[in-house]
């Protein structure tokens, strides 16, 4: 049986005040429905974009004490960690860098992270090149790309000394093409 | 007897079995669907395989920072029949893959992408790339320093989308680096958001597929005509196609049960993947690699010139995923047979063999520097002292041998170095290690004169024998 046959069976024809009815029964309908999945999406979409729009915070954290680094000795691996940690995170907060001391107060620090593909760089004292295992990525010992297909250099990291305690400020993971803010650098 | 066939009746009544679901197990397909046709129920299978060791898995795994990892070697080392069924569902993702892409190619090589079914090959080609979704993101919840890594691949990826590539980037790992928060998305990808979609997209295939029916064998002689095709196809059904149930699903049956033994002894003798080391992003070790039905498009990222490479990296999946979509309106129409098609086979040909090259070259991957070198042996070296003995050791300290290879030794990333010395002067090795070339860094900074000299003199000594000298 068609809707039409149907209405005229149960006694509700196809009169003017039926249609104006169904209509406002449609509309009523199909408003309600789109508030109901907006209330139902829009909070979890605001809870998932969370992390994106979150404030990025600027935190130092230590790293060694300044005996702990010798003047022009190699590149040291240091951890330290991450600067938004969650309570569950456990070992992967914990982020890494190549520190070297270039004199008393001055250091020069990359991320561990190949400006590429993001694999982690290992610095290889004899030839004094960093490597990256992944595509091929070469880097000098300023950082600067010596060979392979990185397309930057390796991101520098800031270090400041505070009370004989030696400081990392934290950063996102550095993606290529996307530069870090003014503060980051 | 008499009561069971009673309760029989009354669930048969109630729930419309023999009205609605024994029709559809009956429905008539073309006689000639034979074992061509049974990838797709083989992929089903495979799904169900993954689903069921999925509930298993899921029902120890933790997914948090540290206890991922813990939990996983639990389930691989410790727990009762752990390591098969964390086995079977790695077996059971490779075979799903497999047997996904074959379905498709099974079913372009025979064009029943045509009309009508152009619906049925779009919703297969989303199937396609979620189950390649499920392949990547369960490689990630291995959760090992692999799974880390490969996390921030990814998002790196992601990254070089113009405008939003941070914004997504940061999507990726909950946060702005890799930690507590990256695992439970790709979690939540995994289990809750992609099986949904699979579970949808199949009913879809599904119905699709009662709809226009299963399609015929091509025939050369039988062209597409779409003003013709659907009353055609009913008359040869009426008078020759078969009950599905039993005719033609017992090939299906057969095929099945051959995979799913095939993923169980997989299981069994060469059981799951080993983990490597705990998922610690500070750890340089790492030498991220993905799952072997990845390494083909590893290759390719690895081996792109660099201007080319944003391009296709976030061009060829959607430019490959809308060709793929659009093939039926490309042609919807005329034949369907392969010896009619030449091309299609031409592509099919290229396609498996691009694939498998490129996973050769990717598992070698000769263009990342090999760590893992040892110092030449003296008897390669061919001193026991002086300048040449020294140059010797020198290309291992330098770490000239993580990318040449020098009889037998070394990495593949750089030139062999075995017959240099009859090929270049000491005038030109000398150039070169300074001021470095394509794709190799100059040692200028690094090396003393001394050293260098030494490396020269034992790459000159590197020629085969009775060689001439190169010319100055």
């Amino acid at each position: 049986m068609n809707p039409e046959s149907q209405a005229e069976s149960s006694g509700c024809g196809a009169c003017e005040q039926c249609d104006q009815r169904r209509s406002f029964l449609t509309k009523l309908t199909l408003g309600l429905s789109g508030l109901i999945g907006a209330i139902m999406v829009l909070p979890g979409v605001a809870f998932i974009l969370g992390p994106v729009v979150k404030k990025k915070k600027e935190i130092w954290r230590p790293i060694g004490s300044l005996d702990d680094f010798k003047i022009d000795e190699d590149f040291t691996l240091v951890t330290y960690e991450d600067p938004s940690p969650v309570p569950w995170s456990g070992v992967t907060a914990q982020s890494g860098a190549w520190v070297r001391r270039i004199s008393d107060s001055e250091f020069k620090a990359f991320s561990i992270t190949c400006r590429h593909l993001g694999c982690p760089v290992r610095w290889l004292s004899g030839p004094e090149l960093f490597m990256c295992p992944c595509h091929g990525g070469v880097y000098y010992k300023d950082g600067t790309v010596a060979a392979g297909p990185p397309p930057e250099p390796l991101h520098t990291m800031q270090i400041r000394v505070v009370k004989g305690e030696v400081e990392i400020k934290t950063i996102p993971v550095p993606l290529t093409t996307t530069p870090l803010k003014e503060s980051d650098v | 007897m008499k009561r069971i066939k009673k309760i029989w009746h009354w669930v048969d009544d109630r729930s419309g079995y023999s009205d609605y679901v024994l029709p559809l197990m009956k429905h008539i397909v073309p006689r000639d669907a034979r074992w061509w046709y049974v990838f797709g129920s083989a992929t089903l299978t495979a799904f169900f395989v993954q689903v069921l060791t999925g509930i298993c898995l899921a029902m120890v795994y933790v997914p948090g920072g540290d206890e991922a990892y813990m939990s996983l070697k639990y389930i691989t080392d410790t727990a009762f029949m752990g390591g098969v069924i964390r086995g079977m569902h790695y077996y059971g993702a490779s075979a799903m893959v497999m047997l996904t892409v074959m379905h498709m190619m099974q079913v372009y090589l025979h064009a029943t992408y045509k009309y009508p079914r152009e619906m049925n090959w779009m919703s297969g080609v989303v199937l396609m790339m979620v189950v390649l979704g499920m392949a990547f993101s369960g490689q990630l919840l291995r959760w090992d320093d692999n799974g880390v890594w490969s996390v921030m691949v990814a998002s790196e990826m992601a990254a070089r989308v113009p405008f939003i590539g941070s914004w997504l980037s940061h999507f990726i790992f909950g946060g702005e680096t890799v930690g507590g928060s990256t695992l439970t998305r790709f979690y939540v990808f995994h289990v809750f958001i992609m099986p949904s979609i699979i579970f949808a997209g199949i009913g879809l295939h599904m119905v699709l597929l009662l709809r226009h029916g299963v399609s015929e064998m091509p025939n050369p002689e039988q062209p597409v005509d779409p003003a013709t095709y659907r009353e055609e196809y009913e008359a040869r059904l009426k008078k020759t196609g078969v009950p599905f149930w039993p005719d033609a699903m017992w090939r299906d049956v057969v095929f099945s049960t051959f995979v799913v033994m095939a993923i169980l002894l997989c299981a069994i003798f060469f059981g799951a993947p080993s983990l490597s080391t705990a998922p610690n992003p500070s750890n340089i070790h790492s030498n991220p690699m993905p799952d072997w039905y990845f390494w083909w498009y590893f290759t390719i990222l690895s081996t792109l010139p660099s201007s080319l490479e944003t391009w296709i990296i976030l061009g060829s999946p959607v430019l490959g995923f809308l060709i793929l979509l659009l093939v039926p309106f490309f042609s919807n129409k005329g034949h369907r047979a392969p010896s009619k098609r030449p091309w299609s086979v031409g592509i099919i040909v290229f396609g498996v063999t691009s694939f498998v090259l490129l996973t050769i070259y990717g598992y070698y991957k000769p263009w990342s520097p090999d760590f893992g070198v040892k110092p030449l042996p003296e008897s390669v070296i061919g001193a026991t002292e002086g300048p040449v003995f020294e140059g010797g050791n020198l290309v291992y300290k330098k770490g000239c041998l993580y990318c040449h290879h020098i009889d037998g030794h070394g990495g593949h990333r750089g030139p062999v170095l075995s017959n240099i010395g009859q090929k270049l002067t000491r005038q030109d090795l000398t150039i070169r290690i300074m001021n470095g070339g394509y794709n190799m860094p100059s040692f200028a900074g690094s090396m003393s004169t001394e050293d260098l000299s030494h490396i020269v003199d034992f790459l000159l000594t590197r020629k085969e024998e009775g060689s001439s000298e190169p010319t100055q």
